[in-house]
């Protein structure tokens, strides 16, 4: 796997709305890029969800529907269905994936859709302005968690990958970090390998990006990154959890 | 050749989705439709189409969405708790203005109510229902060969109008079986679809969205939905006239109510009362200048309906006033009597002649 560093054809040449140091805006680029790499563009249909990154049909230059919140892996599954020579993939949040969209992420997983899923996890609810998410660390400090999430009430945070990974049909479940440049480069190649388990018609791929959102992290942009890297990362494993099928132990 | 068969009226639906060319079917188990999911199961896998049992109405109608952002045709039914789950994904239909079929084949309510026939969703299904000023077109059939017509005829308007369609009917008419003549012709054609999301060859990324956040972007967006309801409101409404021309009684029932009101009619007539009837197919848009039509020479109008007075509104909206209108209606899965609607057909009989 080759890749130049200059714009990939994938994206489109315009300014993001992102907030300076946002994981949204590096994972759109991967995965331009993977896009590319495996020569998918004109095939290639995103579904965005409800969250910050609900305008990425303005940033990829390929055919990108929306979704209502949490109902990404459905629009998704009804796309792939009736075009299965497509490439389809859902990018979802952790509050559209985890929470409102729960049901539908374990089904679509369960039924081993032959699409990819992207989750971005930045352990809050970056749109509606940093609520606590189902993956907010015990006692990290958000809008609806002013005193830290404390897991007696609010339940401590959900591993999506580990709870996919008790199901059969999946093809491939990774979870990686923006946490740097060298984890930056593992994010490409998870989606990569992800991706192209689809093109070869393997089944389902649900690759987790552990992500920087320095707003409601509260943090500056490079602590962010240490967030990510350091305490989300050590509540979350960063490893491949199921490789071409075979669950893979720690 | 046209086919006589004898079926239920959750079957013809399903045989009509199939002979409409609808690709797609998306359900969940819920009383009193589940023969439709059922003949959908083994008769869409035999016609190569994709048939899914969700895991809840809500992936279902999302479903829908995804496949008809496709550019393919899906449809989906349920029964009421499970379409009033649906009402955000039809809201989100209407907003990016995509096609799609939905069913509801009413039962009882409100809450888990019963799996009685009922029609007491109608303010659900033809005043929005959902958030935001939409409408979807809604077909009202009343009979098993009518279940089948009006199922093909919703994919043609669905995609004519880039707009969510709903079948309304109850649990009588889906468990009830009566013999129809399947549809053999082609199914409606299908404009062509340069919107749809299915992969940018040969031309530039589409991207399919219901939200507009630059300052009059929404809108716009709406000023052009209320244009096409206009339109729809125009072209396609639809409703069946009997014995209207010399009615002292106007009769307004849709649906299982027009059955029975059908049925006191005619009693009626032979009694050598002066009665007729309207009933609308299409509910939105509504046959507003038909009653009132109708409803000129009338000493009043008695609406029948299985709900506490929906339509109700809409045909007072129809005669505003200049009539006297009178509802007989039951609740909670009861069904009106011909009895009753007589005894009522009747007083209204009797009314003094105005003017
Ligand atoms: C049905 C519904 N409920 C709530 C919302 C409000 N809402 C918009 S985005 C969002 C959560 C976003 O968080 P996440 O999915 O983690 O994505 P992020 O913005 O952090 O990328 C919520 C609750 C909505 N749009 N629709």
């Amino acid at each position: 796997m080759d890749f130049t560093y200059k714009k990939p054809e994938a994206l489109t040449d315009v300014r993001t709305h992102y907030c300076p140091g946002c994981g949204h805006g590096i994972a759109h680029t991967l995965i331009a890029e993977v896009v590319d790499a495996l020569k998918i563009r004109k095939r290639t249909i995103g579904v965005a969800p409800v969250g910050c990154s609900v305008l990425a049909y303005f940033y990829m230059n390929f055919d990108v529907t929306e979704a209502a919140h949490g109902r990404t892996p459905s629009v998704a599954t009804g796309i792939k269905r009736v075009l299965p020579d497509r490439i389809v993939f859902s990018y979802q949040g952790d509050g559209d994936l985890a929470a409102i969209g729960t049901a539908e992420t374990i089904h679509t997983a369960n039924r081993g859709e032959n699409i990819t899923v992207v989750f971005m996890n930045n352990a809050v609810y970056g749109m509606t302005g940093g609520q606590m998410a189902p993956t907010s660390l015990i006692g990290q400090k958000t809008a609806t968690s002013p005193n830290g999430r404390d897991p007696e009430t609010m339940g401590p945070p959900i591993r999506m990958c580990e709870l996919l990974n008790t199901l059969d049909r999946p093809y491939h479940i990774e979870r990686v970090a923006i946490d740097g440049p060298d984890g930056v480069r593992k994010v490409r190649k998870a989606l990569f390998t992800a991706f192209k388990a689809q093109v070869e018609g393997k089944g389902y791929s649900f690759i987790e990006v552990l992500s920087p959102c320095p707003v409601y992290q509260r943090l500056s942009p490079v602590d962010a990154l240490r967030f990510v890297g350091k305490e989300m990362a050590a509540y979350f494993p960063v490893r491949v959890f199921r490789k071409e099928g075979t669950i893979i132990n720690a | 050749m046209a086919k006589r068969v004898l079926m239920n009226g959750n079957d013809a639906i399903g045989e009509g989705a199939i002979r409409a060319g609808c690709d797609a079917y998306y359900g969940y188990p819920i009383t009193p439709q589940n023969e439709l999911t059922a003949y959908m199961a083994t008769h869409m896998p035999e016609h190569r189409r994709i048939f899914i049992q969700a895991e809840s109405e809500i992936a279902a109608i999302n479903m829908v969405f995804g496949t008809v952002a496709a550019g393919k045709r899906a449809m989906t039914s349920s029964s009421s708790p499970g379409i009033s789950l649906k009402q955000e994904g039809i809201s989100f239909l209407a907003g990016a203005e995509l096609p799609g079929v939905i069913v509801n084949v009413q039962r009882g309510g409100p809450g888990l109510g019963n799996i009685a026939p009922s029609q007491a969703d109608y303010f659900q299904a033809t005043k929005g229902g959902g958030h935001g000023d939409y409408h979807q077109i809604v077909l009202a059939p009343n009979s098993v060969q009518e279940m089948h017509d009006l199922t093909i005829k919703a994919f043609g308007l669905a995609e004519k109008y880039r707009n969510p369609v709903m079948i309304l009917t109850d649990g009588r008419l889906g468990q009830m079986m009566e013999p129809l003549t399947l549809y053999t012709g082609r199914p409606p054609v299908m404009p062509p679809k340069d919107w749809a999301v299915n992969g940018a060859r040969n031309r530039s990324p589409n991207f399919i969205r219901s939200l507009y956040l630059v300052e009059g972007e929404l809108e716009a967006l709406n000023i052009k939905l209320q244009k096409k309801y206009a339109r729809i409101r125009k072209d396609e409404i639809l409703w069946e006239d009997r014995l209207t021309r010399d009615c002292d009684v106007l009769l307004v029932a849709y649906g299982t109510s027009a059955r029975i009101a059908k049925g006191a009619l005619t009693v009626a007539r032979e009694a050598g009362i002066r009665a007729g009837l309207i009933r609308p197919i299409t509910l939105w848009p509504f046959p507003h200048t038909a009653i009132a039509k109708a409803a000129e020479r009338a000493k009043g109008i008695l609406v029948v309906e299985m709900s506490s007075g929906q339509m109700l509104e809409d045909v007072k909206m129809s005669v505003n006033g200049q009539v006297p209108v009178f509802f007989e209606g039951r609740m909670g899965g009861g069904v009106p009597l011909t009895s009753t609607i007589l005894k009522r057909i009747k007083t209204i009989a009797r009314i003094k002649k105005r003017r």
